[in-house]
């Protein structure tokens, strides 16, 4: 079985012990772990899925605007993070699983190891207080 | 592959009555293949033990680094061929973001540290970084991969014609886990370890000490032997023991987690001058 790197790893110990919703993605974008707190934006649990990859997770996560108009993938936080390998936060609105409608801020930065390693991204979400 | 022990002792060399069994010098073990190559895994003071039984004719010698701190490398200017014109000696350690091994290691192998500088020593040293990844060396395939431990830390996976043996020892991989050992995809260590001959594991602490040393980068002997079960390990030796553990605390700790886990590998206690011929009987 193959493992993950170390410091992938390590950021999942960290996600566990947070309270904050917490992803973290692939190189090629599959979602390798989500936290507790996560696990009520997506509706499903971690120990159900496993891992998901990066086609599931786009058909989980509707993503607005602030007029309601679909987001361009391209603009999303962790999708910067992982194309162009440096960090960014947004505002946005998700509808999840559960039909509810929220807004978020995402921060997203790359996972940049050593020895030009490049593991992935790791995103937080912060619901935005209505 | 000859696998010996030189050195089993963590954190402090630890000499007197109470370890004449277990040892007291630090991390230090040699590995030879058939074809003579000769691996020495860390360099803590079981190291100069090594360097004298050597050949005095020894050309080549690849030292292993599994990291920097001083119970793993406090033995290396008392390397008898590094003092010797023309032998080669390859050394391997992790990669750092900040400076190169060769840098990290003048920073002890210098005054006011140490009198002698690494540039005055006769043999021909050489210094690779092994972030992770695998390299041949003789017959060996070495394999080396980050794990969990204070500043950048390896372990080694080698394989031989005819057996493997992992060396992780300084190794933590149930911290901040709340379930240990979780799945093998997310356990440090895990793809160094699995269905390995021969594990040489950190089984520092008791689960008692555990509790007020969690983070300090160690194992506990229990988790070592979840370790080891989780990784399918046909045979398992309790490494880098702790300062304060003398050979009848460490008799009594490897006794009763053997009686309490009845583990469905072999398990040998590490002492200082055990022998292992991996593969031997394949």
């Amino acid at each position: 079985m193959a493992q993950q790197e170390i410091e992938v790893i390590l950021a999942r110990h960290l996600a566990e012990q947070l309270v904050m919703p917490i992803f973290i993605v692939s190189p090629s974008g599959d979602l390798l772990f989500y936290n507790e707190s996560a696990e009520s934006i997506l509706g499903c649990r971690y120990d159900e899925t496993g891992v998901m990859p990066a086609s599931e997770l786009s058909t989980i996560f509707k993503t607005v605007d602030q007029d309601g108009k679909s987001m361009n993938p391209d603009d999303l936080p962790i999708v910067i993070a992982l194309t162009q390998r440096h960090p960014a936060h947004k505002r946005f609105w998700i509808r999840g699983l559960d039909g509810a409608l929220r807004q978020i801020d995402v921060t997203a930065f790359p996972l940049n190891a050593q020895a030009q390693r490049f593991l992935g991204a790791v995103a937080i979400f912060w619901e935005v207080p209505q | 592959m000859k696998v010996t022990l030189w050195g089993t002792r963590g954190s402090l060399a630890t000499p007197g009555p109470g370890t004449i069994r277990y040892g007291g010098n630090t991390s230090c073990v040699s590995v030879e293949a058939d074809d003579g190559t000769l691996l020495v895994l860390d360099a803590g003071t079981g190291i100069r033990g090594l360097g004298r039984s050597l050949p005095p004719d020894l050309k080549r010698v690849h030292i292993l680094l599994t990291h920097l701190h001083m119970d793993h490398i406090e033995g290396l200017p008392f390397f008898a061929p590094l003092r010797r014109p023309g032998v080669e000696v390859h050394i391997c350690g992790p990669a750092s973001t900040m400076q190169s091994l060769r840098k990290r290691l003048l920073r002890y192998l210098s005054p006011p540290l140490f009198p002698v500088s690494l540039r005055e020593l006769l043999s021909d040293v050489h210094f690779y970084e092994l972030p992770s990844g695998t390299i041949e060396i003789g017959e060996f395939t070495v394999s080396a991969q980050l794990v969990i431990h204070y500043n950048p830390t390896v372990g080694f996976r080698i394989q031989g014609p005819r057996g493997t043996m992992t060396y992780l020892p300084d190794h933590e991989p149930a911290l901040g886990v709340r379930r240990f050992p979780p799945e093998a995809e997310w356990t440090s260590g895990y793809a160094l370890a699995e269905g390995v001959d021969l594990l040489l594991h950190d089984a520092q602490y008791t689960s008692e000490e555990y509790q007020t040393h969690a983070g300090f980068g160690h194992s506990t002997i229990k988790q070592a032997f979840r370790f080891a079960e989780l990784a399918g390990a046909a045979q398992f030796v309790p490494f880098h023991h702790d300062p304060d553990h003398d050979d009848d605390f460490l008799d009594q700790m490897i006794a009763e987690t053997v009686a309490e886990m009845q583990p469905a590998f072999q398990v040998t206690p590490g002492k200082e001058g055990t022998v292992f011929e991996v593969g031997a009987g394949g």
